[in-house]
């Protein structure tokens, strides 16, 4: 059975469905009881009341703690982090706190906790509301880093972060919460580390992060018409990682591309090419390219915050640079659209 | 007043926690105890006065002055040891260390060497605690140098403004790291710092092992039947460095006179003498136990290897 509901949607139900299983899921943070800006909680206060649907004060840095203090003593906690923008806030909580608790108490503590926040640029909101900072906290043991890019996958694999006994960031784009798309009527846990093979194809392999997939699937259509079928594998959680799958298909294709909406320097794709510059040196036919946005703060001018996001023109260039390396004695010229793809 | 069994458990307690610091001190001095370490010498009035009234199952979060808690509250002093020498037998299997003292067993629930960072998680307990009916009580520690942290303010904010069942112990030791009190804020008094929140709280003397049992034990009366917060200020001394190998150039050392009227186990010492509960010999005799006991702890320690690589990656993530 499937309906179709909208990404935020998804999240709502699912954020419903785990409190009523479990008693000790809570839902904190700012504005929750409203419903956010988003409405991710809309209606949970309603149902749960507002012990269980916590509000707080403007206060990211002890929320975050407050979360992992109540997980270390045996709630669940869902913490929602408005805007990623503001996980600085809090990081001294989510990376020297929660995310070392059970190593450096040798396993005495844990913390089940799961931080819930929104990335991504499109709202012309300007460059403290837009960002995309997965990269970071991925460089960090203890933490797990889920990316849902549908709706389905945003509800199965938030019921897997909540059952989930450790710290799981849960990345949310705001780009995608409005969208309508086919969702079960009673999601299923998706495993955390599980990449989605999206489409099927043998000339090159597409590995797209949250919004990037869509515009990677349409791509795949444009690249089709060329004549390249184009593999499309969305990780869904960045760690853990399922790098066998992922690795599996480039042996397969021979060329690869990874694109993300985040800063192409230091962003996931530099480790995800890294990877796979490992686990397939010796079927690579083309240097991985990487799709990602320049080195720059997100502009807030229209024109300029279009230019800056990454697109499916963006990854259709890429895959074919990646296809075309082969045939040509000098690499094809990277665009001059400012965007950063290729190498 | 103090009964007479209290005061020698007090005593004992306080003992305890001297004569494993000092040990510290020479192990960190002879490098078989690591990294950085932080003593409490001077303060061990607070750690006494609190922690031996609590239940196993009241929670303590403290900072990275931390033995004298976690020795107070009940973790074995040979696992505190061994835990301090990177070894596997540690509370911690030898992955935390001085400042990451944890002893779920009994409720040392964390540690934290982020200056100010246990104080929201504290929060978080206490919130636990009542969300799920239990009516145990959560103490944070923390020194005067994390009132001026962020995270305090937004701590106490949101724990007088849902009423936690949480007491906020201050060891005010007038410094923060090498510099005074003064040079940080123009607020002398952390009773001071909350008063806008206006839950109760009280300044009262850490080196008067007996004050700090009976304020404590008021707030901590109330608080078990679910409400608070409160915050009660102990001024200390700190008789150590900020942390052991300091040179501490930016200050004098005290006369023994006045060291004297600042420490908590002379002071309680002196009035077991004037009460008749206490004799040179029944001291001495404290003294030769805990020592003892610190003798038995640094074999037990030293007859632990430090965990395999292995063990420890396996502990990045719970199953």
């Amino acid at each position: 059975m499937t309906g179709e509901i909208t990404y935020v949607k998804a999240i709502n139900a699912a954020l419903a469905e785990a409190m009523r299983d479990d008693g000790r899921v809570i839902v904190i943070g700012e504005d929750v009881a409203e419903g956010g800006p988003y409405l991710a909680t809309e209606g949970l206060a309603d149902e749960f009341g507002s012990e269980r649907v916590r509000n707080t004060p403007i206060s990211e840095g002890a929320v975050c703690g407050i979360a992992v203090g109540a997980a270390q003593a045996g709630l669940r906690p869902v913490v929602e982090i408005m805007f990623i923008d503001f996980i600085t806030l809090a990081l001294d909580q989510l990376v020297n706190q929660a995310a070392k608790a059970h190593f450096m108490s040798g396993g005495q503590l844990s913390v089940p906790m799961v931080l819930r926040t929104q990335g991504g640029a499109g709202g012309r909101a300007g460059a403290q509301h837009s960002q995309s900072l997965e990269a970071w906290l991925t460089h960090i043991p203890g933490l797990k880093v889920v990316m849902p890019a549908t709706a389905a996958d945003a509800a199965g694999l938030l019921r897997a972060a909540i059952a989930d006994p450790n710290p799981v960031v849960f990345v949310e784009n705001k780009s995608l919460y409005f969208r309508r798309e086919p969702v079960p009527e009673t999601p299923e846990p998706i495993e955390l580390g599980r990449a989605s093979v999206l489409r099927r194809g043998g000339d090159v392999t597409i590995v797209a992060l949250s919004r990037l997939v869509g515009e990677a699937m349409a791509a795949a259509e444009r690249l089709a018409a060329d004549g390249i079928e184009a593999e499309i594998i969305d990780p869904r959680t960045l760690v853990p990682l399922d790098l066998d799958t992922i690795a599996a298909s480039v042996r397969r294709t021979g060329r690869a591309v990874v694109a993300h909406e985040a800063v192409r320097t230091g962003g996931f794709g530099a480790e995800l090419a890294a990877e796979l510059q490992a686990a397939a040196f010796d079927y690579l036919d083309a240097p991985i390219q990487r799709v990602g946005a320049p080195f720059t703060p997100v502009p807030l001018s229209p024109p300029l915050e279009d230019g800056y996001r990454p697109q499916s023109d963006d990854v259709y260039a890429a895959a074919r640079h990646a296809v075309q390396w082969a045939d040509v004695e000098e690499p094809v010229p990277l665009s001059d659209t400012g965007r950063s793809r290729g190498e | 007043m103090v009964e007479r069994e209290t005061a020698l458990d007090l005593l004992r307690t306080m003992w305890r926690i001297r004569c494993f610091e000092e040990r510290v001190a020479t192990l960190h001095h002879r490098l078989q105890v690591h990294g950085l370490v932080h003593l409490s010498i001077g303060s061990e009035g607070v750690a006494a006065g609190v922690c031996r009234r609590l239940r196993d199952d009241d929670a303590v979060y403290s900072g990275h002055r931390a033995h004298g808690h976690a020795l107070a509250k009940g973790a074995p002093m040979d696992r505190v040891m061994a835990e301090l020498m990177g070894r596997s037998a540690g509370l911690c299997q030898g992955l935390g260390g001085s400042m990451h003292l944890v002893d779920t067993q009994h409720g040392l629930m964390g540690a934290t060497g982020v200056v100010g960072g246990n104080l929201p998680m504290a929060a978080g307990d206490a919130l636990a605690a009542r969300l799920r009916g239990e009516d145990r009580v959560t103490v944070v520690f923390f020194g005067d140098g994390a009132v001026q942290a962020g995270h305090f303010n937004e701590t106490v904010n949101l724990a007088a403004l849902w009423e936690l069942p949480l007491i906020f112990v201050c060891e005010n030791n007038g410094m923060a790291e090498f510099t005074p009190r003064s040079a940080h804020t123009k607020v002398a008094r952390v009773i001071d710092v909350v008063a806008p929140y206006d839950f109760e709280r009280r300044l009262i003397e850490g080196s008067d092992v007996g004050a700090v049992w009976t304020a404590f034990g008021e707030y901590l009366e109330q608080a078990r039947s679910g409400t608070g917060p409160f915050l009660l200020e102990c001024s200390t001394h700190r008789r150590s460095g900020h942390y052991e190998g300091d040179q501490q150039s930016y200050r004098d050392a005290l006369a023994d006179a006045e060291w004297a009227q600042l420490d908590p186990i002379a002071r309680l010492e002196a009035r077991g003498k004037d009460e008749g509960w206490l004799d040179d010999e029944a001291a001495a005799g404290l003294t030769a136990h805990a020592d003892a006991e610190v003798d038995a702890a640094v074999r037990f320690a030293r007859d632990s290897p430090p965990l395999s690589a292995d063990d420890a990656a396996a502990l990045v993530y719970a199953t």
